[in-house]
């Protein structure tokens, strides 16, 4: 129950953290919709005929909606790397950590603050890519599934980007860290599929877990073939939440350096 | 509930092969005022992290509120409450929303909360501030909200370290009234650190001298007042002649020829100074400047603290 409280109690502060410093939560979306004017309407007429069967801007912006629906989310563990540190030069955490309270409470408040943080960002960005005209063809019951799975993904990148942010000796560092995996959608199936690339990359691009996840939105907004996807991605997000958690956890738990 | 409040023994922290505690042995009775005195880098703040659960020691026994440091350090952690050096206060947050926050980790409920925010608000005059983010905050008032912060949830024992390092005179006076107050009215005991000997002087019941990790001294500030000699009156002669009459009569402790002064031993006692009125009478030599030192924390501070830098 304490731990509940507790844990309640620090989510409450970072919300309250995010409303008086916005900055961070607008950087995170700013990326993401950079890159989708930037694809839809630059790169998109030409991209879209490459996916074949006479596609155009529309179809384009049908395929790579998913694409920065993860990029938001890769987008927000910067976010997230670079709150935790910053937290964690604060005197008030020092405090914490000699209170009687529960020990996970505090970097369990920053995830949960962070997950509702990249949550918002994909509705937002969801919501432009809507404006912009992009349709669902499936479900609620599909979209539903698709924000489930996405919010598995999500806990477990927020668990580990929380993880290097309490790896990080100081706030640039942990701003560094996180950068490849910003990359991970472009080197994945989020902007060109996959076998439209040369040898490595695309064994790279077919097997790392932000590829999965894509084609999982895809076909639940989509309803493009699931195959196997669904199952990868969701051992991917339990596999990436069990260390991130496991490794916050025990770099909370060293001796602070300050 | 004779336990003492903090017991050390043997405590030990290195850093790598940089001994920063080298066997601490402390007793701290409950309700009084303890200070730990010593220069920069003597091991003080160390020290507090240690007995407050922040980081573990390598060797030793610590006692704190009568639980075992690292295998009771729930116990420990709910019968402490600690002001740090640096600035323990969230700059984001309101001063009452700071202490709500305290509120909240205590498990205190809503009403009670609200009201214990309020009443510490009043009492550390930061009522008119209170819905001001912290970061806008003057460095007396954030000492001031950190400290109410470490009284909320009625801590048995308080960390205080270098509570008023950086506090203009009269912030600083505020702050010793708050501190005395707490004994007086609450019975609470203090562990403070400080570099200003004054405080201690004011403050503490017991003082212990720390420097390169070891215990120098420990006593009372008249226990270690006399541990070393520093009462002396000063006489600055008005000519040479009263001068060489003087060192001559007087057996100076020390002796400066260019200012004509003299510095003779002396207890700062009236029946001594009258002695010393009359001797100079009786030999007719002419002072011009008096001036009585009495021996203070400062004498013992830089006694203590110089011998172990000579020692090296």
């Amino acid at each position: 129950m304490n731990a509940l409280h507790d844990s309640a109690t620090m989510l409450r502060r970072n919300l309250r953290h995010m409303l008086r410093y916005p900055t961070l939560t607008l950087m995170i979306i700013g990326m993401p919709i950079v890159f989708l004017l930037l694809f839809v309407y630059v790169f998109g007429g030409t991209l879209g005929a490459g996916l074949g069967q006479a596609g155009g801007r529309a179809d384009y912006l049908a395929y790579v909606t998913p694409g920065i629906i993860l990029m938001t989310v890769a987008s927000a563990t910067t976010a997230t790397a670079v709150t935790v540190a910053t937290d964690m030069t604060e005197g008030i955490v020092a405090r914490f950590r000699t209170m009687a309270i529960t020990r996970a409470s505090v970097p369990t408040g920053h995830v949960l603050g962070s997950m509702i943080q990249t949550l918002l960002g994909v509705a937002v960005v969801t919501g432009i890519a809507v404006l912009l005209g992009f349709r669902s063809t499936t479900g609620p019951l599909q979209w539903l599934a698709a924000l489930g799975i996405l919010t598995l993904f999500v806990l477990g990148l927020t668990w580990l980007s929380a993880a290097l942010g309490l790896l990080s000796p100081t706030v640039e560092i942990a701003s560094n860290i996180p950068m490849p995996l910003m990359f991970l959608p472009l080197f994945g199936s989020g902007f060109v599929p996959t076998d439209s690339m040369p040898g490595a990359l695309r064994w790279f691009a077919e097997h790392q877990p932000f590829t999965p996840l894509i084609e999982t939105l895809r076909s639940l907004l989509l309803g493009t073939p699931m195959g196997d996807n669904a199952t990868v991605a969701i051992a991917w997000s339990a596999g990436i939440a069990l260390v991130g958690y496991v490794w916050a956890r025990k770099l909370y738990n060293r001796d602070p350096a300050r | 509930m004779t336990d003492p409040a903090i017991s050390t023994t043997g405590l030990r922290k290195a850093y790598g092969k940089h001994l920063v505690l080298d066997g601490v042995d402390l007793d701290i009775p409950a309700g009084t005022v303890f200070s730990l005195l010593g220069p920069n880098g003597a091991g003080k703040t160390t020290m507090v992290k240690i007995l407050s659960t922040l980081i573990s020691a390598d060797g030793g026994d610590v006692r704190v509120a009568g639980h075992h440091l690292t295998r009771e350090a729930q116990a420990v952690r709910a019968a402490i409450g600690v002001t740090g050096q640096y600035s323990a206060v969230d700059g984001l947050l309101t001063g009452e929303e700071n202490l709500r926050l305290m509120a909240d980790l205590h498990h205190l409920g809503r009403s009670r909360g609200r009201e214990q925010a309020r009443e510490l608000l009043e009492q550390f005059d930061l009522a008119e501030a209170a819905g001001k983010p912290a970061a806008t905050y003057s460095g007396g008032m954030r000492r001031r909200l950190d400290l109410a912060m470490t009284l909320v949830g009625a801590p048995r024992i308080i960390f205080l370290d270098e509570p008023t390092t950086g506090l203009d005179p009269r912030s600083r006076r505020t702050m010793w009234q708050i501190i005395r107050g707490l004994v007086a009215d609450h019975g609470v005991t203090i562990f403070l650190t400080t570099q200003y000997l004054e405080e201690a002087d004011q403050l503490a019941d017991r003082i212990a001298v720390l420097d390169h990790g070891k215990m120098v001294a420990q006593g009372t500030a008249e226990e270690l007042k006399r541990l070393v000699p520093g009462g002396h009156v000063s006489l600055r002669f008005a000519d040479p002649h009263g001068f060489e009459t003087a060192s001559q009569g007087l057996r100076p402790i020390s002796r400066e020829e260019e200012t004509l002064t003299l510095h003779v031993p002396s207890d700062g006692g009236i029946r001594s100074l009258r002695a010393l009125l009359d001797w100079l009478d009786g030999a007719s030599v002419t002072v011009d400047e008096l001036a009585v030192h009495t021996p203070d924390l400062d004498d013992v501070f830089l006694a203590l603290t110089q011998e172990s830098e000579s020692a090296r």
